[in-house]
Parts: C-alpha cells; sequence; structure tokens
C-alpha cells in the first residue's frame, strides 16, 4: 500500500479500482419492496457499485431488533454501511454514493459542475418536501394497506390528491422546458422519484395522473425505462432471502 | 445576491439565519404573501411552487430553504460560520441528520406550530387529536435526538453545522407553546436547543421578525 493524496491504495490502482475494490464492502439492509430501500438500490446500480443487499423481514419485526437500531435509531429501513461508515435516511445515503463513488457508473448523476449540481439540491428538496409527502401517503392507502388488510382513509386519500395533483401540474409546466427535472440529463432527482411513482403506476389506479400529464407522462416512461431501475423492479419481484 | 420572502416565514428564516452566519451580504426582497404576491407570474419565474423563499446570486436562481442553504454553505465555504464538515465521512453523517430534520423532525414539528401557534392567532380552533398524534411523533423523533446527543455535541458532528441550523425556525415558534416541555424534559436536548437558540445570527432573524 501506498499514500496516495492522503489516502492508501495498493501500489497501481488508480482511485476509481481503488473505490470499486472496496466497493464490495457496501451493505444495504432492508427488503427492495420498501420504497426507501428501492431509492437506494437504484442509485448504486445507476454509479455500477457492488453491494451485498441484506434482507430484513418487517413483518417478523427485525428492524425494530437491538441489533438493527444500532444501525438505524428509528427502526426504519433501509441502512446502509460502507467501510466502517453506518448511514441512513436514503437520499442522505444516495448523496454519499453518489459523492463517493463519483467517477463510476453514471458520471452525472449528482451534477458534473456547480451549477447543477445546485439544480439537482432544489429539485431533491422539492422531491423530499413536495412530491415524497403526499405521493407516500397515497402509495400507503391505495398500494399497502389493501395488502396489509388495513382499513383506507378517504379522507386522506382525496387530500394526498390533490396535493400530488398541484405537485404535478408544476413539473407539467417545467417538464415543457426541461428534459428532466433538474436539466436535460438524468440526475438523483429522477432517480429519487422513481418509487413512489412506480407504485402508483403500476399498483394503483391513479397512474394516469402521471401519463395522463403529456410532458409528465413523457419523462415517466423514460426514466422507468432505464436499466438500473428495470433491475430494481426485478429485485422486488424476487427478493433475495427473507 | 437576493432573498425573496418574508420575515414571518420559517422557511424563508432557515435561509435568512444562514445568510447571517456566513456573514453575506444580500438584499432581503420581502414579498407580501397577505397579497398573493407568492403567487404572482413574476415570483412563480423564480419559485415554481410559489412558495418562500426564493434566492438569487448572480445568475443563480434557487427555491427551497435546504438547497439554499446548502448552496450557500458550500459556494461561501471559507466565509463566516463553517456550516459543513470537509471530511467526507464526517460530512456523510451531517448530511443523514440533515435529513433526519426534513423527513422526520419536520412534519410532526410544523404541525404542532401550525395547531400551537398560528391557528390560534388567525382564530382557528386547535384540534386535540392532531395536537396529540404529533406530540406522539415528535417525542419518539426527540427521544432518538437524546440519544444523538448523549454521544454528539450538535446533531450532526461536534459542531455547528446546517443539520442544526435547519431546526432553528421551528424550535423557535414550538419553545413558545406547551410543546416546549418535550424538549426542557430531555437534558441533551434542552442544552442543544438552548445553545443554537442563542446563537448572535438566530438572534438576528428574530429581531428581523418583530
Amino acid at each position: 500500500m501506498v499514500e496516495i493524496r492522503g489516502e492508501l491504495r495498493e501500489k497501481g490502482k488508480s482511485k476509481l479500482q481503488t473505490s470499486l475494490m472496496a466497493a464490495t464492502g457496501v451493505k444495504v439492509y432492508g427488503p427492495p419492496l420498501s420504497t426507501a430501500v428501492s431509492r437506494v438500490l437504484g442509485c448504486l446500480l445507476e454509479k455500477d457499485v457492488q453491494f451485498q443487499l441484506i434482507p430484513i423481514n418487517l413483518a417478523k419485526g427485525e428492524h425494530k431488533k437491538p441489533d438493527f437500531l444500532k444501525l438505524q435509531p428509528f427502526g426504519q429501513v433501509p441502512a446502509f454501511e460502507d467501510e466502517g461508515l453506518s448511514l441512513f435516511e436514503s437520499r442522505a445515503i444516495c448523496r454519499y454514493i453518489c459523492e463517493k463513488y463519483a467517477n463510476g457508473g453514471n458520471k452525472g448523476l449528482y451534477g458534473t459542475d456547480f451549477l447543477s449540481k445546485a439544480s439537482i439540491e432544489q429539485w431533491l428538496e422539492a422531491e423530499g418536501q413536495n412530491f415524497n409527502p403526499p405521493s407516500s401517503a397515497l402509495v400507503f392507502q391505495l398500494a399497502f394497506a389493501p395488502r396489509m388488510k388495513l382499513k383506507q382513509d378517504e379522507g386522506v386519500i382525496k387530500q394526498n390528491e390533490e396535493k400530488l395533483a398541484k405537485v404535478l401540474d408544476v413539473y407539467e409546466k417545467r417538464l415543457g422546458e426541461s428534459r428532466y427535472l433538474a436539466g436535460d440529463e438524468f440526475s438523483l432527482v429522477d432517480l429519487s422519484h422513481l418509487p413512489n411513482a412506480h407504485y402508483l403506476v403500476s399498483a394503483t389506479n391513479r397512474g394516469e395522473m402521471f401519463t395522463a400529464r403529456t410532458n409528465v407522462g413523457r419523462w415517466w416512461g423514460e426514466i422507468s425505462s432505464r436499466d438500473s431501475w428495470k433491475k430494481v423492479v426485478e429485485m422486488q419481484k424476487s427478493p433475495p432471502g427473507a | 445576491m437576493k432573498l425573496h420572502g418574508s420575515p414571518i416565514s420559517t422557511a424563508a428564516q432557515r435561509a435568512l439565519v444562514a445568510l447571517y452566519e456566513k456573514e453575506l451580504e444580500f438584499d432581503f426582497v420581502v414579498v407580501d404573501m397577505s397579497k398573493g404576491e407568492h403567487k404572482s407570474e413574476s415570483f412563480l419565474s423564480l419559485n415554481p411552487f410559489g412558495q418562500v423563499p426564493a434566492f438569487e446570486d448572480g445568475d443563480l436562481k434557487l427555491f427551497e430553504s435546504r438547497a439554499v442553504t446548502q448552496y450557500i454553505a458550500h459556494a461561501y465555504a471559507d466565509t463566516g460560520t463553517k456550516l459543513i464538515c470537509r471530511n467526507e465521512k464526517q460530512m456523510a453523517v451531517v448530511s443523514v441528520w440533515m435529513e433526519v430534520e426534513a423527513q422526520q423532525f419536520n412534519a410532526p414539528s410544523t404541525a404542532l406550530a401550525w395547531e400551537l401557534f398560528y391557528n390560534p392567532m388567525l382564530g382557528i380552533v386547535t384540534d386535540p387529536k392532531a395536537v396529540e398524534e404529533n406530540e406522539a411523533k415528535l417525542a419518539k423523533v426527540l427521544d432518538v435526538y437524546e440519544a444523538r446527543l448523549a454521544k454528539s455535541k450538535y446533531i450532526g458532528c461536534d459542531c455547528f453545522t446546517l443539520a442544526d441550523l435547519h431546526h432553528l425556525p421551528i424550535l423557535q415558534i414550538l419553545m413558545t407553546t406547551p410543546v416546549k416541555a418535550a424538549f426542557e424534559s430531555r437534558p441533551n436536548v434542552s442544552r442543544w436547543a438552548s445553545e443554537i437558540l442563542s446563537r448572535p445570527a438566530w438572534k438576528k432573524v428574530v429581531a428581523l421578525r418583530g
């Protein structure tokens, strides 16, 4: 090993090679069916980062056990480890993956320069603050509650449909001016939308909210047909272990 | 540099306190929300969601307060208070706690702020069920914070960062309501809350708010 710019590397290996070698240490904990877990999986696949998916059985309450709470104190999935660093919150994990493995896979996923990164951060926050709450509520009410034999709340459904419609109206205008939300390249922003949108389009009868809006529909078609997302969907259909 | 917003908007306050911490020169362009200025065509060109704040730095236009603070913290890293960590691993952990604020703390605390602070001012009746539900959610979050702050001086790492700063606007409001008991009854949370609320940059924002 030699020290190159403050990092220990195997002599003759580039930073990229060293990163990819270390990447086999990446562990994601949680079921691929979880929207937050699938967000991280999508990011790892876009960045060509090797990882190990460790199943967590939510039905058996594995996410509330002491060993898991050490990794994720809120008892939620995903949890994530890489080279001794323990992280949680899917969007924080995605940002970390993009920074750490900047040279891997889709290099522009988190922006190629300062300005593109600022635009991505702005739309990532918009996803987290404006799109996520109503879409998550609808995914739970319409896709998960029936499967879990839980009673649906019509009031909650209506309220969140209205909120989501307003957000999608903004997206409709934006996507008439820009190919993807943050700019003309696919980014972490678009990726971040995939988990919830996927369930709404494929597992509920509200898919029209996306497909009936011209520009949103076009955007949805493009982002959902990316190889990385298709792999995530496959993983959701046949999860490892569990 | 321009910040468009209202001094009483918690999101605008979040951006303001970051600008003050970084000791940056900027114009605060007041948006009169009571007149619907935030829904005007010109404002929508700055923030298509019709929400405050909006931010301009030269040709760069940004919305979402937490994106504005991140931009300022990185673009002006060497000015004023360092609100981020240079070390990649530490920054990743700070980033986790920034998401915790945005995804875990924000919703129940904002709901409580509405029920216990804004609604009474607007003559809207407080919903005790909403208060109970959100107090329970907030309690779970604060239990995690209590354990975290036993190991870490600030929420993200051992120095004051955006992860702490993002809490300030709603924290300030909650401390003027009965919910303050939830903070004061947890020793580490109480220590942390008092420290960050007493920072000079935050006091400037409170003074501006009136």
